[in-house]
């Protein structure tokens, strides 16, 4: 019966049966449907499941098991149920978390809108025909491609308070009249790491938007000026909403991004001056590694967790079934 | 005619400041490295070194790991991509081919997962980092990467195979081929494309990647470059060897740079793969 399976749909497959016929017979004879595609299918997909277990899945969950237990050096790396006494904690008690969590909603705000702007527009120049056109999109591309660590150290060199360059330039120009300490002052060292984001991000807004930008077709550019639309309404009622989709794909992606943001934070200030630049990666980070607190970094996970969700839920929100992902 | 030629002019300066932004502090990194290290801390800031001084390449070997720590990174990067794309592949294929797990809605999820911020992972991962005693192991890096990693790719790679006709595997079935042959046979050579446009930017990310390589490598030795240049100190904690730091910039971006002009187009078309065709 299931020989006879295999023949129909081999049959089928091959048009012809003048073809189809040798072969049917050497298919019917293999005994190989113990491994259905199915069957066969999970099996290759079998190692990508065992590594998103081990280190996505397994760590899921273990950080929501975490959460509801006390687990640091004070209790000997023991675990002890605690049960909602950690995220009472986060939502009641905790001033820093409350601090980081409106630093991040203000990096993640200022910098991805900052980063949108300045993507969108070096993506309409990089769409204009100019010679040497290669070299400036590699230039482009450059600052995402560089480690945001290592390139947090070179901006901090150019924030120096004594031989940065930031300074020197803004002093040569007028701008300032004496140097800054750029990491060290209080509403100075978010900007500066605002900045400093925004140079290293712009690269992949951008090229997203290029690449919307070169997917719209020319003739509808053509049927504008027909109707006698200028640039500002070619921009407004063709490129716009056409790139709508990729747009909202690309904040979708920076917005969570920046979120997280990490690696820029911890090496250019660490969080500081007094906590203004801490976000809460890196509060859960320091909190966590210093006092060895698992079961109180786990309910910080489990609540930055839940707020990516909620970032995802408002993006695709705005989406609605316009954008086909894939 | 005057008009155009403006318009013209306005262009090639606007294009001119976005290079400028995009290259100004790699390339502030590129002179410092090679300026005498009494320039360095002048002022005012000099902005061009009166001869070039490469002592601070030489510090970097000789005074640091460095290049123990860039034996890591190239090990690491290359073991992490590899496995990633070997079973990112499998997978891939699975999803185009075999409707499993609701094919398009499994893809989807992935994609989902790999905008969570790595950060939520930290604390589990630590804790088994420590219990499986894989502190300072090259392991404890390679096999998250290629986990984290994962997500993009079977995205990139499934949406290239399903562009493959299935006419071709037919013919591949008709001949005699096992699937496991197509593949391996027909599927992966034909993907070679999209396979080297993943491997590229998986390298990319592993090579940058900082906070799992900050928190499971301890010792000054066992580090990645890019942690190792963040915890680079002088003689004395306070005291940063920014001379040292820009050389050991330079050559670990090199690669990077390289990449970026050789591998331009692929970049771009990995990046924004599956967001735009709709």
């Amino acid at each position: 019966m299931r020989l006879k399976k295999s023949e129909n749909c081999l049959a089928s497959e091959v048009k012809g049966a003048v073809f189809a016929a040798p072969f049917v017979a050497e298919g019917g004879r293999r005994k190989r449907r113990f491994l259905t595609d199915q069957r066969f299918g999970y099996l290759l997909l079998l190692p990508a499941l065992c590594l998103f277990g081990v280190v996505i899945f397994y760590p899921v969950a273990r950080n929501v098991y975490l959460s509801f237990q006390e687990k640091s050096i004070t209790t000997g790396m023991e675990a002890h149920f605690t049960g909602v006494k950690h995220y009472l904690k986060i939502m009641t008690g905790d001033a820093r978390f409350r601090q980081a969590l409106g630093n991040t909603v203000y990096f993640t705000l200022v910098s991805v809108s900052i980063e949108f702007l300045l993507g969108l527009g070096f993506a309409l120049i990089l769409n204009s025909s100019f010679r040497g056109r290669n070299f400036a999109r590699a230039s482009v591309i450059l600052p995402w491609a560089l480690p945001t660590a290592v390139m947090a150290m070179a901006w901090r060199w150019i924030y120096h308070d004594i031989y940065g360059v930031a300074n020197d330039i803004l002093l040569r120009l007028g701008i300032l009249k004496e140097a800054v300490a750029w990491l060290g002052k209080v509403p100075l060292a978010m900007h500066a790491a605002i900045f400093s984001d925004a140079w290293k991000t712009t690269s992949f807004m951008a090229l997203m938007l290029l690449a919307g930008l070169q997917s719209i077709p020319q003739e509808l550019y053509a049927a504008a000026s027909i109707d006698g639309a200028g640039s500002w309404a070619k921009f407004r009622y063709v490129t716009l909403p056409l790139l709508r989709p990729v747009i909202i794909l690309a904040l979708l992606f920076r917005s969570l991004q920046a979120f997280a943001v990490f690696d820029l934070i911890w090496v250019l200030t660490q969080g500081g001056p007094g906590g203004t630049t801490e976000t809460l990666s890196v509060y859960l980070y320091s909190y966590t590694f210093r006092y060895l607190n698992l079961g109180y970094g786990s309910a910080l996970s489990v609540t930055i967790f839940a707020l990516s969700l909620v970032i995802i839920f408002v993006i695709l929100l705005f989406q609605r079934e316009e954008v086909e992902l894939g | 005619m005057r008009g155009k030629k403006i318009r013209v002019s306005i262009l090639y300066a606007l294009v001119g400041v976005v290079v400028f932004f995009s290259l100004a502090p790699f390339l502030w990194q590129v002179i410092t490295s090679i300026k005498p290290s009494a320039e360095i801390f002048s002022r005012p800031v000099r902005y061009l070194p009166s001869h070039i001084d490469w002592s601070a390449y030489l510090q970097i070997f000789t005074r640091h790991p460095f290049g123990r720590q860039i034996g890591n990174s190239i090990f690491i990067a290359c073991v992490s991509t590899f496995l990633c794309l070997a079973v990112g592949a499998l997978a891939s294929y699975a999803v185009a081919r075999f409707r499993i797990l609701g094919g398009r809605s499994f893809l989807l999820f992935i994609l989902l997962l790999s905008l969570f911020p790595p950060v939520v992972l930290i604390v589990p991962l630590y804790e088994m980092v420590r219990n499986w005693g894989l502190m300072n192991n090259w392991l404890a890096l390679i096999i998250p990467y290629a986990a984290l990693n994962l997500p993009f790719t079977i995205w990139v790679m499934s949406s290239f195979f399903k562009q493959i006709p299935q006419a071709l595997e037919d013919a591949a079935k008709v001949d005699g081929l096992s699937r496991l042959g197509i593949l391996v046979r027909i599927i992966l050579p034909l993907s070679a494309p999209a396979l080297a446009t993943t491997a590229i930017l998986v390298f990319i990310f592993c090579w940058n990647e900082f906070l799992l390589a900050l928190t499971f490598m301890t010792r000054d030795t066992s580090r990645t470059v890019p942690v190792g240049i963040a915890m680079l100190s002088g003689a004395s904690q306070y005291e940063i060897p920014w001379d040292q730091i820009s050389a050991a910039t330079v050559l670990t971006t090199l690669p990077l740079v390289a990449f970026v002009v050789l591998f331009q187009r692929r970049i771009i078309e990995g990046l924004t793969a599956g967001a735009v065709k709709g």
